[in-house]
């Protein structure tokens, strides 16, 4: 039908302006009809994301990372200088990137040892269990604002919550959680473990996907429940656990907010994270220059932590299809 | 023999037959523990919540104790009437603001991209779905420095632009891959029907996907609401005007040493700002159950 319109346009210039009209329209819709240009035309906002706040910025901070940029004053190129200030003569580079190792590698895996742990105590259903998993999923819903920061700075402090419950034990102290170098950190990695209710959430969901049989089969065989968890439970979770730990360890590598409010890297920057450093640099400095390397550099060492991960992949993590 | 017995018997029958009394107290003791672990959990936040209704002067001296002796709202009205003349109900207005916002402008044109990258053929398509992939691993906070030195040079920063358009184009790939693997669970038959009547593409976006996307909009519509909500580093970034702070700004404002140390005015505007969130996850549990196992993202 409209292929017949357009097929005859002295027939159409004669219907006057709006039959001309219509042609051109429905000349341009059908281009635009296209399977081709349909998927561009809905893609279109995310390639202009893409490129305009992800690609560009991206390449632009490569550029920068080799100047001298104070963000106010045009940039002024320095080749190196920027790197070889952070390898060589910037204390607290390495400072900030142990703390955050630190960090990472320690609240990474306790986190979801006690996912692991409750979610397997949860499996069993009761009518109460509802609002375990509530109760054990809350936390990461609030853990990353800046509500719960506060709280947990107030809780930690001399006469905060955590020695207030210490009295109940009989023991009597206004200790400074927070002033103390060896305890500050600490502090942070609890508030990071006790976020472990997603993780709790995808092993709950993981471990419901285990077939029944493979453990009637082991009851059968005499294996009792801690062999069955060790030879069918573990095994079958692999997969999910290396998911959960790259994907949490990058988390933990990037912390930012927490650290910046509660404890602002004090005392004696033992708890400086990489990012809190990295915005001092950049915004508190105008190092800006600066600042773009040291992104740079945490992403390659993101990168290179995946990448040994991946690397280990096949020694511990089971494959269905091998 | 052994197994065909273990078959008759039905699996929920075992334990009751068997170990009757033994049993029992395995239950009380697991609902003891597992109680008391739970009660730990959420004790922060309800020690927070209380606190909120002690006299401030009082939240301290008492912080070994749960339920307040003196109950006030005193607080509430300290903290609502917010600092430097800008009262808290601006900051709750401008984070609810920023946060729809964002999130009808992500969520919508997620949902087109995903049906693109699902449903539609074209050149560089698996380009683009790699791209996506990146964009879900590339970690916000290593973009700060690059972004804002980019905001800056768009003249972006000092306003509220870099909070808001960037989700707009869909910068945040897990809600694009969250549509994606959701579209990719509609059966194809449904877009060849409607292209047979003459539907487009655009039309069977429209007319077909979209009614049968409503589950994934709404869990990407929590996520993206709940995340905009509480994010602070773009904020701390580019809000400088007092009155155009979001709520997780201002909070920081309340707890710093240099300002008013009313902690029971601050623990009341921190209750009142993780009051959004709590409703989530009240009413909408189940997206956000769903939306954390299937996708296994950060929570």
């Amino acid at each position: 039908m409209t292929q017949a319109t357009v097929a005859s346009p002295q027939g159409a210039r004669k219907l006057g302006n709006s039959g001309v009209q219509f042609r051109k329209q429905s000349k341009f819709r059908q281009w635009l009809n296209q399977e081709n240009v349909s998927g561009y035309v809905c893609a279109l906002p995310f390639i202009i994301g893409f490129l305009m706040f992800l690609l560009v910025p991206m390449i632009l901070s490569i550029y920068y990372s080799f100047t001298d940029y104070n963000i106010l004053s045009d940039p002024e190129w320095m080749g190196l200088d920027n790197f070889k200030e952070m390898f060589t003569n910037d204390p607290l580079f390495w400072k900030s990137m142990g703390v955050t190792l630190f960090y990472a590698l320690i609240s990474t895996p306790l986190r979801l040892i006690f996912a692991l742990a409750v979610a397997m105590l949860l499996l069993k259903n009761s009518a109460v269990s509802g609002f375990y998993r509530a109760a054990y999923y809350l936390p990461s819903i609030l853990g990353g604002s800046v509500a719960v920061a506060i709280l947990w700075k107030q809780m930690f402090a001399q006469d905060g919550v955590i020695n207030k419950a210490l009295e109940l034990f009989g023991i009597h102290t206004n200790f400074a959680w927070l002033g103390n170098e060896h305890t500050a950190i600490w502090t942070l990695i609890i508030l990071g473990v006790w976020q472990f209710g997603s993780s709790m959430l995808i092993f709950l969901a993981s471990l419901k996907q285990i077939p029944s049989e493979l453990y009637e089969a082991a009851s059968v065989d005499g294996a009792t429940g801690w062999t069955q968890f060790w030879k069918i439970t573990l095994p079958l979770l692999t997969p999910t656990i290396f998911f959960n730990l790259v994907m949490q360890s990058i988390n933990g590598f990037l912390a930012f907010t927490q650290c910046y409010i509660i404890t602002q890297g004090k005392p004696q920057n033992s708890t400086l994270f990489y990012m809190v450093h990295m915005y001092n640099e950049s915004f508190t400095n105008y190092h800006a220059g600066y600042g773009a390397g040291m992104a740079w550099i945490m992403l390659l060492v993101v990168g290179l932590y995946t990448a040994i991960l991946f690397a280990t992949k096949r020694f511990w993590v089971y494959d269905e299809e091998a | 023999m052994t197994s065909a017995t273990i078959n008759d018997v039905k699996r929920d029958d075992i334990p009751v037959y068997e170990h009757k009394k033994g049993i029992k107290w395995g239950r009380v003791v697991y609902h003891v523990l597992v109680m008391l672990g739970a009660l730990l959990m959420i004790y922060p936040i309800v020690w927070m919540v209380f606190s909120s209704f002690k006299p401030t002067n009082t939240v301290f001296s008492t912080a070994g104790q749960l339920i307040p002796t003196e109950w006030t709202g005193v607080n509430y009205v300290n903290g609502f009437k917010g600092f430097s003349g800008t009262t808290f109900w601006t900051f709750l207005g401008n984070s609810i603001f920023i946060a729809v916002v964002a999130t009808v402008g992500t969520i919508g044109f997620s949902a087109i991209v995903a049906y693109a990258l699902a449903r539609l053929k074209f050149r560089g398509r698996g380009l683009l779905f790699t791209a996506m992939l990146l964009s879900m691993m590339l970690p916000a906070q290593v973009m700060m420095v690059p972004q804002y030195l980019w905001y800056q040079k768009l003249g972006w920063t000092n306003s509220y632009l870099p909070l808001i358009v960037p989700y707009w184009f869909c910068i945040q790939g897990f809600f694009v891959y969250l549509m994606y693997n959701f579209i990719q669970g509609i059966p194809r038959s449904l877009d060849e029907a409607a292209k047979i009547d003459g539907c487009s593409y655009y039309g069977i976006f429209f007319r077909v996907v979209v009614p049968l996307l409503t589950p994934a909009v709404v869990t990407g519509c929590i996520f993206s609401f709940m995340w905009r909500w509480d994010d602070f580093l773009s904020a701390l970034l580019y809000v400088s005007d007092t009155e155009r702070y979001p709520v997780s700004l201002a909070l920081k404002l309340f707890s710093d040493p240099g300002s008013s140390s009313d902690y029971g005015a601050m623990f009341a505007m921190a209750t009142v700002s993780i009051m959004p969130s709590i409703l989530i996850f009240l009413f909408f549990q189940k997206y956000l159950v769903e939306g954390v196992s299937t996708s296994g993202l950060k929570g």
